[in-house]
């Protein structure tokens, strides 16, 4: 499938150092569970993002292993520690071998 | 789309009422299985682990969750009514603040979803909540 895929995260600009954020992600993506059946009894095969990563300047935030069971556009909201002035960076693994990548930078002042 | 759901929804009706009949629904038991794997038939403790989950969803396709363990490595989300009970594995870095987690997820029908967290000390943390599905996967 592939197509339309938008990630979406929201992340605040700035913050203090140590502080601890809150990230929102959302991802378009149908999610097809390879449980569901087309009209002719056939079944549509499963097409999911697989694994989802954030990290910030390297370091490991979180790890998401995602099943069928997760709805489509796969929506996660977290919390981050910011140590320093850097940057997030979230990943996103398709079935299909894409990878979709955001970045979102962070001031800490 | 519309018809394929439908059908879907009669045969598997008629598979839960041929599962009443049994003694034992057949899911649960696979569900034990799954978190046998993650936890190696360690004992469960209670207390240091919440989840968030509404009491009834109406919509079985996008039901919030949210999962809290201070002191988790990770945290394994199961669905004891779906056809495939894992739903989802958090693993939490050095930058992640407090072990906590939110997403929608996927309920067939009326169930148990259950929550397992692996603490630093390797010890397993157990929280589950029955949720009520108006409009599941299969009328549930």
């Amino acid at each position: 499938m592939a197509s339309g895929v938008k990630p979406r995260v929201k992340v605040p600009k700035t913050a203090s150092a140590g502080e601890t954020i809150e990230i929102k992600t959302l991802i378009s993506h149908t999610m097809e569970s390879g449980q569901r059946k087309d009209s002719d009894g056939n079944v549509i095969p499963r097409s999911i993002i697989n694994r989802f990563t954030a990290e910030f300047n390297g370091q490991n935030v979180i790890d998401v292993t995602l099943e069928p069971a997760i709805s489509t556009n796969p929506y996660f909201q977290f919390e981050a520690i910011v140590p320093e002035t850097g940057e997030f960076k979230f990943i996103w693994y398709d079935d299909d071998g894409s990878v979709y990548e955001e970045t979102k930078a962070i001031s800490v002042s | 789309m519309k018809l394929s759901r439908r059908n879907l929804l009669i045969t598997s009706s008629a598979g839960m009422a041929a599962m009443a009949m049994g003694s034992l629904p057949a899911f649960a038991s696979l569900t034990d299985d799954e978190i046998a794997k993650v936890t190696g038939g360690a004992e469960l403790g209670e207390g240091a682990i919440t989840l968030d989950a509404p009491e009834i969803a109406e919509n079985g396709n996008t039901v919030p969750i949210g999962v809290s363990a201070p002191g988790a490595v990770s945290i394994v989300l199961f669905a004891d009514g779906n056809p495939v009970p894992n739903v989802a594995t958090f693993k939490f870095g050095p930058l992640s603040a407090s072990r906590t987690a939110s997403t929608r997820i996927r309920l067939a029908r009326t169930q148990n979803v259950i929550a397992i967290a692996e603490m630093e000390d390797g010890s397993f943390q157990k929280a589950s909540a029955n949720i009520k599905v108006t409009i599941g996967g299969c009328g549930g």
